[in-house]
């Protein structure tokens, strides 16, 4: 029988957290995220799976424990919203130079600086683009609805293992604050120690006669080893850009324009498609559910196909660059977007598109 | 007959000492005379003597020892500056009975990382911290550290620290025993024999108290930096106990969580 449930979003990915079998979350509580934080402490998690949930000093050390757990094969979470992910670059740079897989939520709200406590979609390039030192990149989804919240804490833990790095799921406040209806999958059993050896031979967990010490780090002093390194890397992204690209597209088949846009203002756009429509404007919607690697390919594609893109996101303008390199200067690709903190409403990106797109 | 002698040396028989086997074989990357490789070496005979090596994970700073890894033969993890103690609490809550301990310099843990020291020694986790104070930060050539003595030169005190402009030092040791969480606080040295084995015996204590999960344990030891003081290693031992001790005292601060009354 399906187990049905009315949810935040920020508890939903807590709930799955414990169900999807992890061992750790270390948090720190800041707005509009601390639900994840609340919802575990109030969850008593070690009583139901022996999961450590521990309320840390700040973000810095709430990453270091990620990467602590992490480095002797657990799976561990941490979540945060914009001012404290900046506060997590460092670590998450070290997480990727070292190649250590963690799970890390982005509430977002706006900013620069401390900004506003409400949604908004402008850390899209410090997800996609590094956001700390170095070159390195994570895996980053974008859920649209409080049931891709339960299911993305699964999926970014597995693909978190599979690549050995840092997956990040980049969602806003509109998602983490609402509720919804969502299906949440049974509980899946914590790996034991004998399990996380036997799975992932390079752990920390204490040198036995059988084998070399274990080493994690990402410091390499010689510049061609550690180019080296920097290619073993590159090599993995390019991976996960030919296996892991995830997109959904609605009303496509005819569209002779395109919106595209993730998280929650995927969800406006889907009935900003309608209302489009009903004044015979052919527009269809994609939404990239990986934001790297992006879903270029398909967009390349649709560009053949439409006529212009409108590129609607909560920010100044992020998303468009990659847009735009997939398109690749055929046709008219342009942004819409609020910011601040503002939700734009259906009507608005319609008059955005007939604007920029349609009339321009 | 100098070789005659030699092989009859390393007879088995006549052995006397052996290197243990928790260190590796690799030569040490510290300056000679420093305090650092002593210490590693009684951190590993107490691993080794306690029969630990396969339940033990330390975690190397930012600092000097930033390769401490090199020499342990032990699971390691390299820690970001400062954070060493997060690390170690995420470790040793997920793996309770495994020995977990720190190594940090003093930059790394009471300048960079003050935050992450006080907080993991307040909530009295479980692991060990070994602190290296030798008053400077040695691996970026000489700069002052939190803990630098007044009037001390490094390159960026090249007048002496002024502690009117530049701040006193940090005697966080002290400051660390008086948290609840705290439960052996000692500060030791490791230039003399009967020092290495005042200090070898702190870290047993430490090691064996993580098995009763009562509380940190954190291990200062007070030791030189020739070549940042610009000194002989036998005028910095010197110039460390007429100037380092009387500031940072030797001995135990805090025994089975109770303050030693001085």
């Amino acid at each position: 029988m399906k187990e049905l449930r009315l949810m935040k979003g920020n508890e939903a990915i807590a709930e799955a957290a414990i169900r999807a079998g992890a061992d750790a979350y270390f948090g720190y509580p800041i707005t509009p995220q601390s639900e994840v934080l609340e919802y575990l402490m109030s969850e008593k998690p070690h009583e139901r799976t022996g999961m450590v949930v521990l309320q840390a000093e700040s973000e810095i050390a709430a990453i270091n424990m990620v990467y602590g757990g992490a480095a002797a094969g657990r799976r561990v979470m941490t979540s945060s919203s914009s001012p404290g992910i900046s506060l997590k670059q460092e670590g998450i740079s070290y997480l990727a130079g070292s190649q250590l897989p963690g799970l890390i939520l982005n509430v977002t709200r706006g900013g620069p600086g401390l900004g506003t406590i409400q949604p908004s979609q402008a850390d899209y390039f410090q997800a996609t683009k590094g956001g700390g030192h170095g070159d390195y990149k994570l895996l980053v989804l974008a859920p649209s609805s409080v049931q891709e919240m339960a299911d993305f804490a699964k999926l970014g833990f597995e693909l978190a293992f599979k690549y050995r790095n840092p997956v990040m799921i980049l969602s806003d406040g509109m998602i983490g604050q609402m509720m919804e209806k969502v299906e949440m999958f049974p509980q899946q059993a914590r790996l034991t120690e004998e399990e996380i050896i036997k799975k992932y031979p390079w752990v920390t967990t204490g040198k036995t006669p059988d084998r070399e010490r274990n080493i994690i780090t990402s410091l390499i002093l010689d510049p061609a080893e550690q180019e080296r390194h920097n290619f073993r890397l590159q090599k993995k992204y390019k991976d996960m850009q030919e296996n892991e690209v995830r997109f959904e597209t609605f009303d496509c088949d005819d569209a002779e324009y395109l919106f595209v846009a993730f998280g929650s203002t995927a969800r406006i756009c889907q009935k900003s498609v309608q209302l489009a429509r009903k004044k015979g404007i052919k527009v269809g919607l994609l939404r990239p559910i990986t934001l790297f690697p992006f879903p270029s390919k398909i967009i390349e594609k649709l560009a053949h196909q439409v006529k212009g893109i409108l590129s609607v996101e909560m920010n100044a303008g992020q998303m468009v660059e990659d847009v735009r390199l997939a398109v690749g200067g055929d046709i008219k690709v342009d942004h819409f977007g609020r910011m601040g903190g503002i939700i734009p409403m259906p009507d608005e990106i319609v008059t955005a598109l007939k604007n920029k797109i349609i009339g321009g | 007959m100098a070789e005659a002698f030699a092989n009859e040396l390393i007879k088995k028989e006549n052995l006397v000492y052996e290197k243990t086997k928790v260190l590796t074989d690799k030569t040490l990357s510290y300056c000679p005379g420093c305090g650092h490789g002593t210490a590693h070496r009684i951190i590993m005979e107490v691993i080794d003597e306690m029969g630990v090596q396969s339940e033990t994970i330390g975690i190397a700073p930012v600092g000097c020892s930033v390769l401490a890894y090199e020499f342990m033969n032990i699971d390691m993890q390299q820690a970001a500056h400062g954070r060493a103690p997060a690390i170690a609490t995420a470790l040793k809550r997920l793996m309770p009975k495994k020995y977990i301990f720190t190594y940090q310099g003093d930059g790394d843990l009471a300048a960079i990382g003050t935050a992450e020291t006080i907080h993991a020694c307040n909530r009295g986790e479980h692991f060990t911290i070994f602190f290296i104070n030798n008053g400077i930060y040695g691996m970026t050539g000489g700069q002052m550290a939190p803990t630098t003595l007044p009037g001390m030169r490094t390159s960026t005190s090249p007048y002496g620290r002024d502690v009117q402009m530049m701040g006193n030092p940090l005697k966080i040791t002290e400051l660390v025993a008086q948290l609840p969480g705290a439960y052996y606080v000692t500060r030791q040295a490791v230039h003399t024999p009967s020092n290495v084995r005042k200090t070898k015996r702190a870290v047993r204590k430490a090691f064996e108290l993580q098995q009763s999960a009562v509380g940190i344990s954190l291990i200062e030891i007070v030791s030189n930096c020739n070549s940042g003081w610009k000194m002989t290693p036998r005028q910095a031992n010197t110039w460390m106990e007429e100037n380092m001790f009387p500031f940072y005292p030797l001995g135990d601060i805090k025994v089975d969580g109770e303050l030693v009354k001085k």
